[in-house]
């Protein structure tokens, strides 16, 4: 593993033709809005996109930083994924998006890439019902296995609780509308 | 301290309000006296089960360790086995996920037990009011004080712990514990 800084970081219009040259036109849109580099992909080549992105060698976004969710409800499609990379080497960082319809929430998996991936995963599961093809234990995280629904997208209920043991005075509950 | 409470009238107040609930003693004058004697006894020997779940229990600690002292009100010793202890403290937010381990806590915890809400989670769930959180640990257990505070200040600790060993002092042998555990279990089954 190499300690020192070998290569220069490389520019977003360099990055953005290594993707037209590998992939075709798979980015769908790009910004850098204040200096944050975005592109935003086609979901079915997700997984090849992102393994590009940490294993060419002038790119090398070996770190993933975050991975979450967005609920656009209303807008179509619906959801909308979210990565940041970061490339150790250059200091490099890249906003990585693609957008999922709601009739099949569904992408692939980046588990086998970073292994960091897989509770973030689990918890986009937990929270936005996303189901992540390929993932090797996709099971709720935060929430508890009885709990129905995906609290965190913007049509689940405001205030509705799902309790697991009989709550002392139930009226009170009705009274506040919960 | 900016806390002026009467406690005379407090307790007289809590006296009467007991003496009004509870029926007359059997045989008078020695019953009324062990009751005093074992209250007296049990409100300066609690042992405390922490039940920390969030950020009141730096507030707890504080109030634990030598600057605030619990252990003057015999309250000194925390025992992390619910078996052991006679009160169990609720320090911070209760949520749904947790809500059976607090409960199966409870129950597991010797007659005769008391609970103290520390906090405002505790108490009534704070400003969370949302699918992950239950809105006061009195939904699920019973609970004898609330110390309001977000999170309280020590002196409000204190202040609560004694109005807990007013209770202690003054309650009958197991009178109250039964009529809690009573009206629980009529709402919870809606008979028994």
């Amino acid at each position: 593993m190499a300690s020192t800084k070998t290569s220069a970081p490389v520019a977003f219009s360099d990055l953005l033709s290594a993707l037209k040259g590998r992939f075709g036109d798979v980015v769908l849109a790009h910004r850098s809005d204040f200096g944050d580099d975005t592109v935003v992909v086609q979901r079915e080549r997700w997984l090849d996109i992102l393994q590009f992105l940490k294993d060419a060698p002038s790119l090398a976004f070996n770190y993933l930083v975050d991975l979450t969710c967005v609920d656009y409800f209303g807008q179509e499609p619906r959801f909308e994924m979210v990565v940041h990379l970061l490339a150790f080497e250059s200091g490099k960082r890249l906003r990585v998006k693609a957008r999922i319809p709601e009739e099949d929430a569904t992408i692939a998996s980046l588990a086998p890439l970073w292994r960091s991936a897989n509770w973030l995963e689990r918890e986009v599961y937990d929270m936005f019902g996303i189901r992540f093809v390929g993932h090797p234990d996709l099971r709720r995280i935060l929430m508890y296995d009885e709990f129905e629904g995906y609290p965190l997208r913007k049509d689940y209920p405001l205030k509705k609780s799902q309790p697991r043991v009989p709550l002392l005075s139930p009226e009170r509950e009705e009274e506040e509308g919960i | 301290m900016g806390l002026n409470i009467d406690y005379e009238h407090l307790n007289q107040e809590l006296k009467d309000t007991l003496q009004k609930a509870r029926p007359a003693p059997p045989s008078g004058f020695v019953m009324a006296k062990l009751d005093e004697a074992i209250g007296w006894a049990r409100k300066y020997s609690i042992f405390q089960y922490p039940f920390v779940t969030a950020c009141c229990g730096m507030e707890f600690m504080s109030v634990a360790v030598s600057h605030y002292d619990i252990d003057r009100f015999g309250a000194g010793m925390p025992r992390f086995t619910p078996r052991q202890a006679d009160v169990l403290f609720i320090v911070g937010t209760i949520n749904h996920k947790q809500a059976p381990i607090l409960k199966r806590v409870y129950e597991q915890m010797c007659e005769p037990k008391w609970v103290i809400a520390f906090g405002a989670c505790a108490s009534s769930g704070g400003f969370y009011d949302n699918y992950t959180t239950v809105r006061g640990a009195d939904r699920i257990i019973p609970v004898d004080i609330y110390i309001p505070g977000c999170p309280p200040r020590p002196e409000a600790v204190l202040d609560g712990l004694i109005m807990l060993q007013a209770q202690i002092q003054q309650e009958g042998y197991m009178n109250k514990r039964r009529a809690l555990r009573k009206q629980g279990f009529k709402e919870l089954h809606g008979q028994h």
